[in-house]
């Protein structure tokens, strides 16, 4: 059976990785090639590394800092951040990182989705979404790696995920913004909603704060992978304590 | 020597990488004679099954793959291309293992992409999977699999049973990546590169 993954987010920026709360207020938490291993080491299903700088700068992550990944990692990576283009993406891909996610850039150009698809195939195309609740509904948010350029779009988070997946997006990650560095868990509702629309993988984002809120978020709004940063860089969570747990809770988890 | 098959597939760096983390060299080719006279082969690729082929006949390299002796290993769409057509496209494919290739039903709690760690179920150990235990787990991310028969050395499921270990002859093929599949599929991969298939 299907193993539900955790993965570590590790936000770059200047080559160093970097966690702010509700993506304000950044501090240094370590250097990639470290934190990776450790990550891997420690039981890490999947790594994702956001160049939280490059969309709203205007620029595509260096490449450089992938293929040093690729070369000592021996689990999957999904890298986002600014790519824009299918030459963008197949640097990155052919540096060595297994899926690449877009967010911006595909609201700007939902047709970039298609076309990634079509190239690298579907498995390589994660789209990642900013979503803010804001009354009772959801919308998705651009440029959010930088508070300032941060912009509302048209969209609702919910037709959005759906017109992703349309468009030919292999998964879908959530990031629920509101949640995002509270450690409150996450956002079961929302991840329902979504969910209930997709029959690609939904991945988790924003929010844990124990391992309990990861086992309700496999048990109740049935996502396939739940990300976390903060709590694993600070050792609030230890990935293997985390999995033993949820074991016993009876969800599927590589150990 | 050891070639890649370059089939410009985007997996091919990090099949190198994985075999430089066992020590072994690689040469990343597509040329015919390079290839014919390779120990051994390892045939990567991912994306479309459609895309692959063409990129295979554009570099002449069809004809060339069919025909090598020595042992070969396909890994996740170039374990796809050994059978002998696929419905992406639809494509004619290699035929050397016989069957076809199909998209995976999906159904609620099943979703595809088939993405994420999964065990596989082996009638015998040894071979590909020698020292590997059986609650292993290796890495997938595919929406296209393989029929499981007499071929099949392992099979895994996905809301439906399907090939992830596959030999005929000199031809193996592993629908996951154990590039990314921690010590299991860096085990398989020594496994191959030692002989053991």
């Amino acid at each position: 059976m299907l193993a539900r993954r955790i993965i570590p987010c590790l936000d770059v920026r200047d080559g160093q990785v970097v966690k702010g709360t509700q993506f304000r207020d950044h501090e240094i938490v370590g250097d990639i090639i470290e934190l990776a291993q450790r990550y891997r080491d420690e039981g890490a299903d999947e790594l994702v590394f956001y160049d939280i700088t490059a969309s709203s700068d205007g620029r595509t992550v260096s490449t450089d800092w992938v293929t040093r990944v690729a070369r000592v990692i021996d689990i999957p990576f999904c890298v986002a951040g600014g790519i824009r283009s299918l030459d963008g993406a197949r640097q990155i891909l052919h540096g060595g990182a297994d899926k690449i996610s877009i967010n911006s850039p595909a609201l700007e150009n939902p047709a970039l989705i298609t076309e990634l698809a079509m190239e690298f195939g579907s498995q390589c195309v994660v789209v990642g979404i900013d979503s803010r609740q804001e009354g009772s509904d959801y919308f998705v948010k651009q440029y959010t790696g930088d508070p300032t350029k941060t912009q509302s779009t048209r969209w609702q988070t919910v037709e959005w995920a759906r017109e992703a997946q349309k468009r030919g997006a292999g998964e879908v990650v959530l990031n629920c913004m509101n949640q995002d560095g509270m450690r409150q868990g996450y956002d079961l509702t929302q991840l329902r909603l979504v969910r209930a629309v997709l029959t690609i993988p939904l991945v988790a984002s924003g929010g844990a704060g124990t391992p309990g809120h990861f086992r309700d978020a496999f048990q109740q709004a049935g996502v396939d992978g739940a990300l976390a940063a903060s709590v694993f860089h600070k050792g609030t969570i230890k990935i293997p304590a985390l999995k033993t747990q949820l074991l016993a809770d009876g969800i599927s988890i590589r150990i | 020597m050891l070639a890649i098959v370059d089939s410009g597939g985007a997996n091919i760096a990090s099949v190198r990488f994985a075999l430089e983390r066992l020590g072994v060299q690689s040469e990343l080719t597509a040329d015919p004679a390079v290839i014919r006279s390779a120990e051994r082969v390892i045939l990567p690729g991912v994306g479309a099954a459609n895309e692959g082929m063409r990129k295979l006949h554009e570099r002449g390299l069809v004809e060339c793959v069919r025909n090598l002796t020595q042992p070969v290993l396909g890994v996740c769409l170039g374990m796809q291309l050994l059978f002998e057509s696929s419905e992406e496209g639809p494509t004619e494919t290699l035929g050397l293992i016989p069957g076809v290739v199909a998209l995976l039903p999906g159904a609620p709690g099943i979703q595809v992409p088939h993405m994420g760690w999964n065990t596989v179920l082996c009638g015998r150990s040894g071979g590909l999977l020698d020292g590997i235990t059986t609650d292993a787990r290796f890495y997938f991310v595919h929406s296209y699999a393989a029929p499981v028969n007499a071929f099949t050395l392992a099979s895994c499921d996905h809301g439906t049973p399907f090939a992830a270990i596959v030999q005929r002859a000199n031809f193996s093929g592993v629908q996951f990546h154990p590039e990314r599949s921690g010590v299991a599929g860096a085990r398989l991969l020594k496994n191959f590169v030692d002989g053991r298939v």
